[in-house]
């Protein structure tokens, strides 16, 4: 799924709060709002101003810090414009200043001009930096959306899939009934943060958090089981497969083989789970859920069994006969 | 693979009704039907999905379907956009 358009104004108008505010107003050149960030990232341009414009990043937002704003209005105040200006001849997505530094009214005038957004910031440069990184980082993450549920499961998340009709939604509810969390039904959104976690949530807010159940319909999780019982976003942890019992195909029945399945080039590890009346499909991943997380701490049931076995066949009380002599045991 | 591309054309766009509508018919084949609308892609077969597209009036939307029965699904479906899904 392909970004759709990021401008300047939609960074402004994102809706963040305490530890992601970025607090930002614009202060001038605002008919360039519509300009669109193409890079998740940031540039400090004092190199640029100091008339060093040999690979200038102009493409990246542009972050003015106390070091910047002091060299701008040391320049100004001498009357030397010329760098500012070749700086404005870029096409920058917008300048930002942070400490709430005002900018001199010449730098504003030129902003002006050119139309290119000059926002402002109560936060420190650094603390500004590392919050709009992660949060462009969020934003330009690949996305795909994909057709299952995510649930959270002792604090694991499982996305479940499978055929239309398998029992997706149905095995969810029980989870859910069982204490654990729903994170999305039906349109699963999952973006890939830091090349190496998934993230998933619900395609939309609004009419998240519902759940369509055969023969019920329509049904409102937050309502029915409380806000106890759902999430906003998850981790994919584990994908469970569920499918039709197929005689035919051999399923995994020591669990030491490890399947994966890719997700926006990331290998999680993936059940198949073959359904058939009378199987409980929801306890079934409960205990895959306590199973991932001990592999996690490093206990392996399934190896550390087969490590007995072999152990238990090499000793000498393997080979030795089981019954006593005298028959007592 | 049929694809087949539909305007909404009942004024209320797709909202329950519709979407159980559409998802009921997909679910009589076999087919692997997604609906499209610009780059989200959705299952045919889900009601929730398909509510989430919030797909309006004069929304252009795309219909693809994989399987053996591709024709006949593709056909019914376009056959409901064509009929405002009995509303209007």
């Amino acid at each position: 799924m392909a970004l759709k358009r990021f401008s300047v104004l939609d960074l402004l108008g994102l809706n963040l709060k305490e530890h992601d505010s970025l607090d930002l107003r614009c202060i001038c050149g605002r008919r360039g709002l519509v300009r669109d960030i193409t890079i998740p990232d940031l540039n400090r341009p004092g190199l640029a101003l100091s008339g060093f414009f040999d690979s200038f990043a102009y493409q990246r937002v542009q972050l003015f810090g106390r070091g910047e704003v002091a060299y701008l209005n040391k320049i100004i105040a001498e009357g030397r414009l010329e760098n500012i200006q070749q700086l404005f001849s870029y096409q920058l997505p917008c300048c930002i200043f942070t400490h709430n530094l005002e900018p001199d009214q010449a730098f504003i005038d030129m902003a002006e001009e050119t139309g290119c957004p000059v926002l402002q910031t109560g936060l420190e440069s650094s603390e500004f930096s590392s919050r709009l990184l992660r949060i462009l980082s969020n934003i330009f993450a690949p996305k795909v959306s994909i057709h299952g549920v995510l649930v959270e499961v002792y604090g694991l998340g499982i996305l479940i899939l499978g055929d239309s009709g398998v029992g997706k939604s149905e095995t969810a509810l029980e989870l859910i009934e069982r204490g654990h969390r729903l994170v999305a039904d039906d349109v699963v959104e999952i973006s890939c943060v830091n090349g190496n976690v998934l993230i998933g949530q619900g395609a939309n807010k609004i009419i998240g958090h519902h759940m369509e159940i055969r023969g019920l319909g329509i049904i409102n999780i937050t309502q029915l089981y409380g806000v106890g019982s759902i999430r906003e976003r998850k981790e994919v942890q584990i994908v469970a497969k569920l499918e039709e019992w197929d005689a035919n195909k051999v399923y995994d029945r020591l669990g030491t083989e490890e399947l994966t399945m890719e997700i926006l080039g990331v290998k999680v590890p993936k059940l198949e789970i073959p359904v058939k009346p009378g199987r409980n499909v929801p306890i079934i991943l409960e205990t895959a859920a306590m199973n991932e997380r001990l592999k996690s701490m490093g206990y392996f049931s399934a190896k550390e069994f087969n490590q007995n076995v072999l152990k238990w066949i090499e000793t000498d009380a393997a080979r030795a006969p089981y019954y006593g002599v005298d028959d007592s045991y | 693979m049929t694809t087949k591309t539909v305007t909404i054309k009942n004024r209320a766009g797709i909202h329950a009704r519709p979407a159980a509508l559409i998802a009921q018919t997909a679910n009589r084949f076999a087919s692997e039907i997604l609906i499209e609308r610009e780059e989200t892609r959705i299952n045919a077969k889900s009601i929730m999905g398909i509510i989430t597209m919030a797909a309006s009036y004069n929304t252009i939307l795309t219909i693809c379907a994989d399987g053996t029965d591709e024709k006949e699904a593709v056909g019914a479906i376009e056959a409901l956009f064509e009929n405002k899904f009995e509303e209007d």
